[in-house]
């Protein structure tokens, strides 16, 4: 006691960090693991007694089918946003000095409008009558209006819009990082350019594109208001799913119970992304 | 000599328009240790990678045993490269490292097994197989990098300062470890170095270069004693340069030469002297007599520093005309009086025939000699 008197700053600083974790990490999960297994009252929300009911009710072929299928979106999103990301981040990183700051500077710009102003944005560009449709027709390339809004393709155009930087970013790291050296080392014993690629590049980026995916994947779950400007009613998320436990049918076991879901599935991306980063050496966060 | 492996004709490249090799030429002998020698940025990394096939000239040819590289790939061309921070692939084990370019080349996994065991065995790591590069210390990493660019038998090994991250000890043990490993394996080594005590201690001939012009190509016994030109004097190994002027040119095989107001006679230089020309007297700390005050011989001064370098005292004497002269000497065991005081009177001689010759340069290439060195 006497030592954390003597250094008070230590102790300041010790205590923010746990009183952080504690009041504002800990105690909400615990709460939502807590929800998730009360039962469902009309009243006061939840009440006694504890049971697993709500996790039962996630494998209801309904919410079964919603869960797949947000997965699906996800997926799809991760995918796209991969591919898109992935030779970005490389031809980025190849940049010289100056310029390479400036694209990043450019990449991060769109953060600073609300990501519900932009998906409104995006819904004007996609609509029947929109800007994209309006061009095509303009152009002759089209007869009649396409329908892109309301579709599952607009939810996912709209989560990779929302999401690529959370992709590039990791990517470009682990980019900058790669020593040029160690591909000419593989091209110096015989690896051409297929081979580098496989043996040596993909390895060494890998923990970049699982931080990509973990912070692409989860979050195109659960960015609700994706589907409810652009997807219309049967594109739902999981997000969707939990948004609407809590706030309109009112089912808070329930709710939590699909967060922990993702909450898991977080748990298990990350373990994946520390397994690779010591795989190359250096220390798993 | 032996005959010649890779030839380099004309060999020019230049960066965002600055010529950083001009017109190279350079023939390297099969099974020779050849050192590249230069301060930063003259050229000698690029003229690795030239061979390695990394860069591409601008203009120029390199062949080997008669064939032209110029548009083979690196991943083709029969040469292995060892890298300055040694690029191994961290998240490849030791074996994985060494044998990738087995496993580039197809081999049966029995063969790739027996030469990578028999490529660790040399460089003393066959119990490290299972290691991550990060595992090891420098020197093993170093170790590692060896052995992968010699397991594939290349006609020739290319190294890129491989020794500038070790620290002295180990260098000096890694120095003879490489020169070992290419007697053993009989290949042509390439070194690149800026340490002018690694490159005279390895190499049968040094290349020295600056600005993308080979200086002087010799043994390093040539470079040392017999420097072309005031720059390699500089640059290799430290020299007291003395103004001399020509007094009497004409008498045969000797010159007559006035330096620091005494009258040497002196072997005729390989360059044209006449009568009244100025020209440099070089000599090396070592081959400097200080000598007691009251001797005879030499110029009088006063020692303004001593060095005590273990086997040797190293000093540094101001003439009574502010010249400065660097002396070393070895310790000898039986007089009593050697060793210095500061501010002690001297007097500072040379072993007759031990001084080199250079003639004067341009004002701008002396100036420059002296900073680059």
């Amino acid at each position: 006691m006497r030592s954390l008197m003597q250094q008070p700053f230590r102790t300041a600083v010790l205590v923010l960090v746990w009183g952080w974790l504690l009041f504002l990490v800990l105690a909400p999960n615990l709460l939502v693991v807590g929800a998730s297994v009360a039962t469902r009252d009309p009243v006061s929300f939840i009440s006694l007694p504890l049971n697993l009911d709500a996790y039962r009710q996630l494998f209801d072929p309904l919410y079964l089918e919603v869960f797949l299928h947000s997965l699906y979106m996800a997926a799809m999103t991760t995918l796209v946003c991969l591919l898109i990301g992935y030779p970005f981040a490389w031809a980025l990183s190849r940049v010289p000095g100056r310029r390479q700051l400036l694209l990043i500077f450019l990449l991060i710009v769109p953060f600073w409008t609300n990501s519900l102003v932009r998906t409104y944005a995006l819904k004007l560009l996609l609509a029947t009558n929109g800007l994209l449709n309006s061009a095509l027709l303009g152009l002759g390339w089209i007869d009649e209006p396409l329908k892109m809004l309301y579709t599952e393709g607009a939810v996912v155009i709209g989560l990779v819009y929302l999401l690529l930087p959370f992709m590039i970013l990791p990517l470009y790291s682990v980019f900058d990082d790669l020593r040029q050296e160690l591909l000419l080392a593989s091209h110096d014993l015989g690896a051409g350019r297929v081979a580098t690629f496989f043996h040596v590049i993909v390895p060494l980026t890998l923990p970049g594109v699982l931080a990509g995916v973990m912070l692409v994947l989860l979050p195109a779950m659960g960015l609700f208001f994706v589907p409810d400007i652009l997807g219309g009613s049967r594109n739902l998320l999981v997000g969707n799913v939990i948004k609407n436990q809590f706030l309109d049918a009112r089912n808070w076991p329930f709710g939590a119970a699909a967060s922990i879901v993702l909450t898991i599935t977080m748990a298990f991306l990350m373990f994946a992304h520390k397994l690779s980063k010591q795989r190359i050496g250096e220390d798993g966060v | 000599m032996k005959k010649t492996l890779l030839s380099l004709r004309n060999l020019t490249k230049q960066f965002d328009g600055k010529t950083v090799l001009d017109s190279l030429d350079l023939d390297i002998a099969d099974g020779e240790f050849i050192t590249l020698l230069g301060p930063s940025g003259c050229g000698k990394t690029t003229l690795l990678r030239l061979m390695a096939g990394f860069e591409h000239p601008d203009a120029g040819s390199i062949s080997l045993a008669g064939e032209e590289l110029i548009d083979v790939a690196p991943e083709n061309r029969p040469l292995n490269t060892v890298f300055q921070h040694y690029a191994l692939f961290p998240h490849m084990s030791v074996f994985d490292n060494v044998a990738y370019g087995l496993k580039m080349e197809k081999r049966p996994k029995d063969e790739i097994r027996q030469r990578v065991e028999e490529a660790l065995a040399m460089v003393q790591l066959q119990d490290y197989v299972a290691r991550k590069p990060h595992q090891l210390s420098g020197g093993q990493q170093q170790r590692v990098a060896i052995a992968r660019a010699v397991v594939k038998r290349p006609k020739m090994l290319l190294l890129d300062e491989p020794l500038s991250a070790l620290d002295f000890k180990l260098r000096r043990t890694m120095q003879v470890e490489l020169k070992r490993l290419q007697r053993e394996l009989g290949i042509t080594f390439v070194f690149v170095t800026h340490d002018q005590e690694e490159a005279l201690s390895m190499s049968d001939r040094v290349v020295v270069f600056k600005d993308g012009v080979v200086q002087q190509l010799g043994t390093p016994r040539e470079v040392y004693e017999r420097p072309a030109n005031l720059f390699t004097a500089r640059f290799v190994g430290e020299t007291n340069f003395f103004p001399g002027r020509v007094e009497a040119a004409d008498a045969g095989d000797s010159i007559t030469v006035d330096v620091l107001g005494l009258k040497r006679t002196f072997r005729r230089p390989d360059f044209a002297v006449v009568d009244g020309q100025s020209l440099h007297v070089l000599l090396r700390p070592e081959d400097i007599r200080v000598l007691a005050p009251d001797d005879t011989e030499g110029l009088p001064g006063r020692v303004v520093e001593r060095n005590y370098k273990g086997s040797t005292l190293d000093s540094v004497i101001h003439l009574e005309d502010g010249t400065e002269v660097l002396a070393s000497e070895f310790f000898d065991e039986d007089d009593p009086t050697f060793d210095y005081r500061l501010g002690e009177p001297v007097r500072v001689s040379w072993v007759d025939g031990w001084e080199w010759l250079l003639p004067e340069e341009s004002a701008a290439a002396e100036a420059e000699a002296v900073t680059d060195a």
